[in-house]
């Protein structure tokens, strides 16, 4: 009996060395961690429990019969962070480069399927050099199976894709249709196509992290190394629920609901032009100051991500005035439209915080479909069901006021800072239509835009009708905002039965 | 009594004065420009009067708009405060002339003071010593090397006009003096259109102490002791206190009469400082004579117990003084920080901007009778303008002895949180935490002796080591217990807290073993024990406690993965982790930061406006380079160094990304400090 045990001791620590110790010293020194080392780091200590340990691959050709690793290349199975279930596959670049087989594939298949059945997230830390060539059909098969799964269970339970080396090929689509990518810096990279065919760009230029976090917005972050992305990862599941089932988990709060900051009364300037830094706002009234930003260096005009209100998780949309006024464009709606998409597929309220000018204008946008575009928010933000909160600091102008949650896209709570100005324009823009005859006389344009100003660059026309539910003081905004999502906990919409929408792609 | 005064200042001077003027049951009008509109001064007073535009020329420093301002408002005297007009004799004249009291010495003294060999002369007469020297113009080189010898090497060549270190030189022999008489002349010349030149001593070790002297209008004058104020950077002062380490009584006494003396030549009344040089052989010599309140007087009345500015607004309405020479007490010791908006690490450039937190701490006496005392004219979310000093505070603390006062300091200052500009917090610490500061060994050179590179953070002391690895630990495991209460867990499958942990402080690794105690955790560290008591809890920026009895106070900043701590100067990033996390984060190769120092970047995308410097252009710090228009906003980019443009990258028109190449300078960029981690958004 003994002897039998010490042979499942000895076949595992077989399996546990991967590809071996040349090939784990490799991986090393390229600044990587193993894939075994990678879900130390992720999951509670000692909380892994691995399935499919044993597995090889079924391939004969080409030599393949000769070369067998147990578990073919992937880790696979589940644990906890922070004590809730997490369903994990890790790829082992130290086998087989972390080429897919068909027997990898059926192991991630696995853990996805008892995700889906418990109702558990999937993260997956892709470091492959792709399909396993030797296989053919039966590798791409294996893909699509995942693909599959992807797909079903998007919206179903959260998917996370941590890329920490490459990911190439028809494999970039696994991580491409869960919710979040995030990048190791240096040492990951994403591309259909490899920089062989495409000559005359670097690995780096063409799908290294800088690229796909600031270029392609196909990475929602990137961190320094394996160690700091891992981290960023736990931090970030602690914001999300555990399925769509599930409300986000809540967790006790040091930082009081009515907590006054005196200083947002004079955040927004004097000087309607002069830009301020929405991110204050942010840190101001969210528990403890902690955000956790979502797509930090794409389109910056529009700030995404997740914060906590008493204890609650709260996904945050705000226009960034610092960058390009906090204009709507093409980037910026398709970046904050899946972010809403999310939070409301996985029973996130959101806060909504307005400074818009309108959308930016220019052929560049036109020609690149900044209608279908811009539709993407309008539609995220009109289907929404979650418990959605605005908050208007200064500039809601003309479509985009529409756009930015306002009451009449089912937004629940709507609130202005007496800075507000809700209109379909600026006043000088305004009056030059409205006044077009009047143009040559530049006193009774000025006294135009000055009676303009007087009557629509205020919130109060806006509360006037109701579409403002209250001007509120800028201090009190935490203490506001926290009551309205207290007020909403219990709200239930739902939208009409359909097969599933058409939002404009 | 004055039924309303009007203060023709702004900011921390303004706000101080207010304060008084309440106490006194005075009503008080403000001035403000449009830069100041949202400004303290203006919310304290119970009145404030729009005077112009934000440019102290246009606004703080127009008489004709103070007078209206007092007119408009019934103002019967004016308080000046310090800088703008409150040396300056036509000010008033023109407030005498309008039936206006002015609150500080008559016009003869401020005339008598403001020029520097007239104030010498007057102060010879009146039998105080003066460095040795000739106050005579000096008429050419040869003349200069005559006086040199006869006054005798090192000596100090001066433009009569001059300030701020122009048309300054210093001889050691004949050759320099000619020289030195030259270049001192050249630029005199070019700098205060004004080329007389004199000759005096050259005070070696010397230090900066006054003496507050206060009179009335009935020729009682007193003196209040002195001021030391040797902690200077490019001649500002940056720390004061009192008394000096350095005086006993004797030459205490001496300076003070001499101090009195010249007062009573020029018939002072009002608050005014004698300012003398000391060598190291308590030798003083007079300097100048100022005649308004000081910026450093809160030192004085911590340790007197008087309130100067009540003192100047009883004696401006013909009140006798109600204290005599003898009344005058010293009383334990007062120390003063400046604190500045300016970047230590950088030269200390000027930073403005929007103060996002500003939090000083709380005023008053702890239960030791140590007393903080917070002068400021701004608030968190005000803004540190451009057109003005920027001083955000004169943070002081009293005790009894020196060092406690020193001590005292130094924990205000580690509980002082402002962020949103740079400021100089650190630096100060690092100051008053300097061995030859606390034994007292000070000269004016003592910053640019001590610090020749410039500051890069104070390093920190066995002790703060220690401390800092036991708040790290409190931060760290605070943050994890709150962690493992998170909803949604499996039963019975929870995350336990292990009692072995890594702490890296800027690198270094120490392995502790951690011990949940009352209060508190016992960190052991090699055998040591590090008992950290502390109510902190995750979210708050200041970590209040002691680590084995001691009282620390902590700025702690989360940042994606550990903290950024702030302590006695110190600036380091803390990351706790497991014995496993640690070992595996010993693989993560180092990223040396690429060289932005030679590069000029476009900070956001925008369009070029101007490149205003040329190929091969020597460019000074703080000189503009460029602007960037980014929607109607225009940035304006100034260097940060000196350098020498070596390429030029974009044009006017340009569209340009963000960190897209404007400028290439030359030659290796001065060090820089490696990048630090992001303070989490």
């Amino acid at each position: 009996m003994q002897h039998i045990l010490r042979e499942l001791e000895s076949k595992r620590e077989e399996a546990r060395l991967g590809g071996g110790q040349r090939r784990i010293d490799a991986q090393h020194a390229k600044g990587k961690l193993t894939a075994r080392e990678r879900l130390e780091l992720l999951l509670d200590a000692g909380s892994f429990e691995e399935y499919d340990t044993f597995v090889e691959h079924r391939c004969s050709d080409f030599g393949m019969d000769q070369q067998k690793i147990p578990g073919d290349g992937v880790v696979t199975g589940w644990g906890t962070i922070n004590g809730r279930q997490v369903f994990v596959f890790s790829q082992d670049f130290t086998v087989f480069g972390g080429a897919l087989s068909e027997a990898h594939a059926e192991k991630i298949c696995k853990v996805m399927d008892m995700a889906m059945r418990v109702g558990a997230p999937v993260i997956g830390l892709n470091d492959s050099g792709g399909a396993r060539i030797q296989e053919g059909v039966a590798s791409l098969a294996g893909y699509a199976e995942v693909f599959s799964r992807n797909v079903l269970a998007s919206g179903v339970v959260p998917q996370i894709s941590v890329i920490m080396g490459p990911c190439a090929g028809g494999a970039v689509y696994s991580p491409a249709m869960t919710d979040f990518i995030f990048m190791v810096k240096d040492s990951s990279y994403m591309f259909v196509t490899g920089p062989d065919v495409v000559k005359t760009v670097t690995q780096e230029e063409l799908g290294g992290a800088i690229t796909h976090t600031a270029k392609s917005s196909v990475a929602d972050n990137a961190f320094e190394n394996d160690v700091e992305a891992l981290h960023q990862v736990r931090r970030m599941f602690d914001f999300l629920p555990l399925s769509n089932k599930e409300k986000p988990p809540t967790r006790p709060v040091y930082d009081e609901p009515d907590r006054i900051e005196p200083s947002l009364d004079t955040l927004v300037p004097a000087n309607a032009n002069k830009p301020y830094d929405m991110k204050e706002l942010i840190l101001k009234l969210v528990d403890e100051g902690d955000f956790f930003e979502i797509q930090p260096r794409y389109a910056r005009n529009i700030i995404t991500g997740f914060a906590r209100i008493e204890g609650s998780t709260i996904g945050i949309v705000a226009n960034q005035p610092m960058v390009l006024a906090g204009c709507l464009d093409i980037d910026s709606s398709r970046k904050a439209a899946r972010f809403v998409r999310f939070c409301d597929a996985f029973n996130i309220p959101l806060l909504t915080l307005v400074d818009v000018p309108g959308f930016l204008p220019g052929t560049a946008q036109e020609y690149g479909g900044i209608i279908k575009h811009g539709a993407k928010l309008l539609f995220a933000f009109a289907e929404a069901t979650v418990p959605k909160v605005t908050v208007i600091t200064r500039k809601a102008y003309g479509g985009a006021y529409d756009v930015m949650s306002s009451k009449h896209l089912r937004g629940d709570v709507s609130y202005a800072w007496p800075t507000a100005e809700i209109a379909v324009m600026g006043a000088k823009g305004a009056v030059e239509i409205i006044f077009r005859s009047e143009l040559g006389d530049p006193e009774k344009i000025a006294a135009r835009t000055a009676e303009y100003a007087a009557n629509f660059a205020s919130p109060f026309k806006a509360a006037n009708r109701g579409f403002i539910d209250e001007v509120i003081m800028p201090h009190s905004t935490r203490r506001r905002v926290a009551r309205a999502f207290a007020m909403l906990r219990n709200k239930e919409l739902a939208n009409p039965w359909k097969k599933h929408d058409n939002i404009p792609l | 009594m004055f039924e309303k005064i009007l203060i023709a200042n702004r900011g921390e001077i303004a706000c101080r004065v207010i304060k008084t003027a309440r106490r006194m049951g005075i009503k008080t009008v403000a001035v403000y420009s449009d830069a100041d509109a949202d400004a303290l001064h203006v919310e304290m007073a119970d009145e404030a009067v729009h005077v112009g535009a934000p440019p102290a020329a246009q606004s703080y420093l127009l008489i004709d708009k103070i007078l209206a301002a007092c007119k408009a408002t019934g103002a019967q005297a004016v308080h000046p405060g310090y800088g703008f007009l409150s040396e300056k004799a036509e000010f008033c004249n023109a407030l005498e002339a309008a039936g206006i009291a002015f609150i500080g010495p008559s016009v003869r003294a401020i005339g008598a003071m403001g020029d520097k060999i007239e104030s010498k002369k007057l102060a010879r007469a009146a039998g105080v010593s003066t460095v040795p020297g000739v106050l005579d113009v000096i008429p050419n080189a040869e003349e200069a090397v005559k006086i040199a010898r006869e006054i005798g090497y090192p000596v100090m060549i001066k433009a009569s006009a001059g300030g701020g270190g122009k048309g300054m030189r210093i001889a050691w022999n004949d050759a320099e003096a000619r020289e030195g008489f030259q270049s001192a002349t050249n630029e005199a010349r070019s700098s205060f259109a004004d080329d007389r030149v004199f000759i005096e001593k050259f005070v070696t070790e010397p230090r900066h102490i006054e003496i507050q002297v206060l009179g009335d209008k009935h020729g009682n004058i007193i003196y209040l002791g002195e001021r030391e104020c040797s902690i200077q950077r490019r001649h500002q002062k940056v720390i004061e206190e009192a008394p000096s380490p350095f005086l006993d009584a004797a030459t205490r006494k001496a300076m003070g009469e001499q101090a009195v003396a010249l007062a009573r030549e020029v018939g002072y009344h009002s608050a005014g400082t004698v300012e003398f040089i000391v060598d190291g052989a308590r030798n003083f010599y007079f300097l100048e004579m100022n005649t308004r309140l000081q910026v450093e007087h809160p030192v004085t009345e911590l340790i007197t117990g008087v309130d100067l500015v009540e003192q100047m607004i009883r004696v401006a309405y013909g009140e006798p003084l109600s204290l005599t020479q003898d009344d005058v007490k010293l009383n334990g010791w007062a120390v003063e920080a400046r604190v500045y908006a300016e970047d230590p690490t950088r030269g200390f450039l000027p930073s403005i901007g929007r103060l996002s937190h500003y939090r000083p701490p709380a005023e008053g006496a702890d239960e030791h009778g140590w007393i903080v005392r917070n002068d400021t004219g701004v608030y968190e979310g005000a803004e540190i303008s451009m057109f003005y000093d920027p001083m955000i505070a004169k943070l002081c603390t009293w005790a009894p002895t020196r060092i406690e006062a020193i001590h005292a300091q130094r924990a205000a200052l580690d509980g002082f949180y402002i962020r949103g500009i740079s400021h100089n917090i650190s630096f100060v610490s690092a100051v008053l935490g300097h061995a030859r500061f606390q034994e007292g060994r000070l000269t004016t050179g003592f910053i640019a002796e001590e610090f020749p590179d410039g500051f890069h953070g104070a390093t920190l002391d066995a002790a703060s080591r220690d401390a800092l690895t036991a708040v790290a630990v409190a931060t760290e495991r605070r943050t994890a217990e709150r962690e493992v209460q998170i909803s949604g867990q499996s039963p019975f499958h929870g995350r336990v807290l292990p009692p072995d942990w890594v702490v890296t402080i800027d690198g270094d690794e120490r392995a502790v073993v951690v011990d949940l105690a009352k209060g508190g955790y016992d960190v052991t560290f090699e055998g040591r024990l590090l008992a950290i008591r502390t109510d902190w809890l995750p979210g708050r920026k200041l970590l209040r406690g002691t680590v084995n009895g001691r009282a620390v106070v902590v700025q702690v900043d989360a940042l994606a993965d550990g903290f950024r701590l702030f302590h006695a100067g110190a600036d380091i990033i803390a990351v706790v982790r497991s014995p496993r996390a640690a070992e595996l984060a010993r693989l993560m190769p180092v990223k040396v930061p690429p060289d932005t120092s030679r590069l000029l970047l476009c900070p956001m995308p925008g369009l070029v406006v101007s490149i205003n410097v040329e190929l091969g252009e020597e460019v000074k710090a703080g000189q503009t380079l460029a602007v960037v228009e980014a929607m109607k906003m225009e940035n304006v980019l100034k260097a940060e160094r000196d350098g020498k443009v070596a390429a030029v990258k974009a044009k006017k028109g340009d569209s340009l990304a963000v960190d897209q190449v404007i400028l290439e300078f030359e030659g290796p960029g001065p060090r820089r400090r490696p990048a630090r981690g992001r303070v989490t958004p």
